[in-house]
C-alpha cells in the first residue's frame, strides 16, 4: 500500500514540474502569435515594402506615414555606440578581475559591478537627463544633451555587468595549463593575456557581447528618457533619436484600439522581437561552443 | 667536483599557515639528471616550481631562504622573471600544447624573447630535430598541437622549451600521463638532453628513477631526507626512511 501511495506522489509530481516547464514555452509562444497576428492585420492595411524602404514615422500626420526605419535606425545607432564604450570596457575589466586584481579588491568589485545590474533603468534615465546629457550639451556647445550619445553612454552601463561577467566566466573557463605553459617560457602577463587567454576564451567573449546587445537592444525607459525622442532619420551620435521600444512606450498607451496605428506597434515590436531573439540565440550558441572546448 | 648550477639554500614554503616544504638545501650539478622521488604530497614538485618562481601565481605562497642559479639569487626584485624562465625552462606533467599549431607552439616564445625573424625557422627545426620530433611532424607544422598524440605534444612541449636554449629544464612527471613506448622515448631524450642542459625531474617511477637519473634526492613530508647519486640512494641508502621507501614498503 505503501509503495502504491509514494509512487503516485513521483508522479503527481512529475506532472506538476512538468507543466511548469511547458507554462515558460506557452508564454512564449503566445506572446510570439499575439505579435504576428496583430502584425498580419497590420500589413494588410500597409504595404510591407512602404513599412520597410519609407523614411518616415509619422503617425499622426494626415499622411499617415509607418516606416519602421527611422526607429530602427535610432535603436541601432544607440545600440551600436553603447557597444562601442561597453565592449573594450567590460572585456578589459573582466581581464584585469581575472587575471590581475589581487583577491581582496576582486571581492570587493565583482558584487559592485553585479549590483550595478540592480540599477532601477529609470534611475539611469534619469542620470542622463541631469548629468550625462548637459555633461555632453556642454561638451560639444548644444542647447541640450539628448541624443543618440546620451542613450549609448547610459546604455553602455546597463550593458556593462552582463559583458563583464560572462566575459569573465569565460576567461576564467580557460585552463589554467595554458596560462602555465606561456608563463613557464617567460612570457609576461599581457603577452599571456593577449596571445593565448582572450583568444582562447573568444567564443565565449562573443557570448558576452550578443547578451549585452540584446539588453541594450531590448532596453525602453532609459532611452525614452534621455535620447530626446525624436522619430526622425539621424544623422550622427548627436541627433536626437526614438528607438523602437520608446515609440511602442510612448505610443501604446494613447493610441484607440484596432487601428492602423496599434497595429503598427505590433509590428514594429515583432521586428524587435525578431532581433533580439537571433541576438539571443547567437549569444547562446557562442556560449555553447565554449562549454564544449572545455570538455 | 661537480660544477653546481642550481641551488636551493634553508628554503622554506608555506601555504597560508602550513609549511610545506621545510629548511631544503641542495646543489644540482651541471649537465645531469637529478631526480625528486618521494610518495605524493611530500613537496616534490612543489619544490621544482621554486625553481621557476611558478609560486608567483598564487598569493598565499610565501618562500623564504634562497635560490640561486650558479651566482644569479632567482628571488632577488632586481632580476625579472621572464628572464629567469627563459633560462630555467619548465615541462608539465600533463602536456600543454597552447591551443596553436604545432609551429605556432614552437615560435610563441622566440617571437616573445624577440629572436631575430629571420633564424626563428631554423631554430625550430634544430629544437624539434633533438627533441626526436621533426621526422614525424615536418610536413605538418601548420597542424594544430593538440591533433598529436599525448608523447608527440610532450615531446613538442619540451622542443618548445629547448628552443629557448635555457641553461635548467625542469620537469613535472613528464610521463605520467604517458604509455609505456612515449615514455621510452622521453627517457631517451631526456638522457641525450644533459649534455647541453642541467635537467630536473619529479617522478613517482621508481625504475624511471633508476634509468635516467644521475643523483637523486629523497623527500618526506617537505624535508630532504636523503641525496646522493643513484647508485647510493637505491643499492645503499642511509636514512631508514629511503630504505622503506626505495624497497617499496611505503609510497
Amino acid at each position: 500500500m505503501d509503495v502504491k501511495k509514494r509512487e503516485n506522489t513521483d508522479w503527481l509530481l512529475k506532472q506538476l514540474f512538468k507543466g511548469t516547464g511547458m507554462v515558460t514555452i506557452v508564454l512564449l509562444g503566445g506572446i510570439f502569435m499575439m505579435l504576428i497576428y496583430n502584425s498580419i492585420a497590420f500589413f494588410a492595411e500597409v504595404n510591407p515594402i512602404d513599412f520597410f524602404t519609407g523614411y518616415q514615422w509619422d503617425p499622426g500626420s494626415v499622411d499617415r506615414n509607418y516606416s519602421i526605419l527611422p526607429l530602427l535606425a535610432s535603436t541601432g545607432l544607440v545600440a551600436a555606440g553603447s557597444m562601442l564604450i561597453a565592449v573594450p570596457l567590460g572585456i578589459f575589466t573582466a581581464a584585469f578581475l581575472s587575471e590581475f586584481a589581487p583577491g581582496k579588491l576582486q571581492a570587493v568589485l565583482k558584487p559592485v559591478i553585479e549590483m550595478l545590474a540592480a540599477i532601477p533603468s529609470v534611475a539611469i534615465g534619469f542620470l542622463g537627463i541631469v548629468l550625462v546629457g548637459p555633461g555632453i550639451a556642454k561638451l560639444f556647445g548644444m542647447q541640450n544633451g539628448l541624443n543618440a550619445l546620451n542613450g549609448s553612454v547610459l546604455l553602455a552601463v546597463m550593458a556593462l555587468p552582463t559583458i563583464i561577467t560572462i566575459s569573465e566566466d569565460a576567461i576564467n573557463a580557460v585552463p589554467k595549463t595554458y596560462r602555465e605553459a606561456s608563463l613557464a617560457l617567460g612570457a609576461n602577463k599581457w603577452a599571456t593575456l593577449s596571445q593565448v587567454t582572450l583568444p582562447a576564451a573568444l567564443p565565449g567573449l562573443i557570448a558576452a557581447v550578443m547578451l549585452g546587445l540584446g539588453r541594450a537592444l531590448g532596453e525602453t525607459m532609459t532611452v525614452l528618457m534621455a535620447t530626446g525622442n525624436a522619430s526622425a532619420m539621424p544623422g550622427g551620435f548627436l541627433d536626437s533619436i526614438r528607438t523602437i521600444t520608446a515609440t511602442i512606450a510612448i505610443e501604446m498607451g494613447e493610441v484607440p484600439y484596432q487601428t492602423t496605428h496599434y497595429f503598427a506597434l505590433f509590428a514594429i515590436a515583432a521586428v524587435l522581437f525578431l532581433i533580439t531573439l537571433a541576438i539571443n540565440f547567437l549569444g547562446e550558441y557562442f556560449a555553447n561552443s565554449l562549454r564544449k572546448f572545455q570538455a | 667536483m661537480d660544477q653546481i648550477k642550481l641551488s636551493a639554500h634553508s628554503l622554506n614554503l608555506y601555504f597560508g599557515e602550513k609549511q610545506i616544504l621545510k629548511n631544503i638545501n641542495i646543489d644540482f650539478p651541471e649537465n645531469q639528471v637529478t631526480s625528486l622521488i618521494g610518495p605524493s604530497g611530500c613537496g616534490k614538485s612543489t619544490l621544482l616550481r621554486c625553481f621557476n618562481r611558478m609560486h608567483d601565481l598564487s598569493s598565499d605562497a610565501r618562500i623564504d631562504g634562497a635560490i640561486k642559479l650558479e651566482d644569479l639569487d632567482i628571488y632577488d626584485k632586481k632580476n625579472s622573471v621572464t628572464e629567469i624562465r627563459k633560462r630555467i625552462g619548465m615541462v608539465f606533467q600533463k602536456p600543454n600544447p597552447l591551443p596553436k599549431s604545432i609551429y605556432e607552439n614552437m615560435s610563441y616564445a622566440l617571437n616573445i624573447h624577440q629572436f631575430p625573424k629571420n633564424e626563428i625557422p631554423k631554430l625550430i627545426e634544430s629544437a624539434l630535430r633533438e627533441s626526436y620530433l621533426w621526422e614525424e611532424v615536418k610536413d605538418e607544422l601548420k597542424k594544430p598541437a593538440v591533433k598529436l598524440s599525448g608523447g608527440q605534444q610532450q615531446r613538442l612541449c619540451i622542443a618548445r622549451t629547448v628552443v629557448l636554449r635555457p641553461e635548467v629544464i625542469l620537469m613535472d612527471e613528464p610521463c605520467s600521463a604517458l604509455d609505456p613506448i612515449s615514455t621510452r622515448k622521453i627517457e631517451e631524450l631526456i638522457i641525450s638532453l644533459k649534455k647541453d642542459y642541467t635537467i630536473v625531474i619529479v617522478t613517482h617511477n621508481m625504475q624511471q628513477a633508476q634509468r635516467i637519473s644521475d643523483k637523486v634526492a629523497f623527500m618526506y613530508l617537505g624535508e630532504l631526507i636523503e641525496f646522493g647519486s643513484c647508485q647510493d640512494v637505491f643499492q645503499n641508502p642511509q636514512n631508514e626512511l629511503t630504505k622503506n621507501y626505495v624497497g617499496g614498503h611505503f609510497g
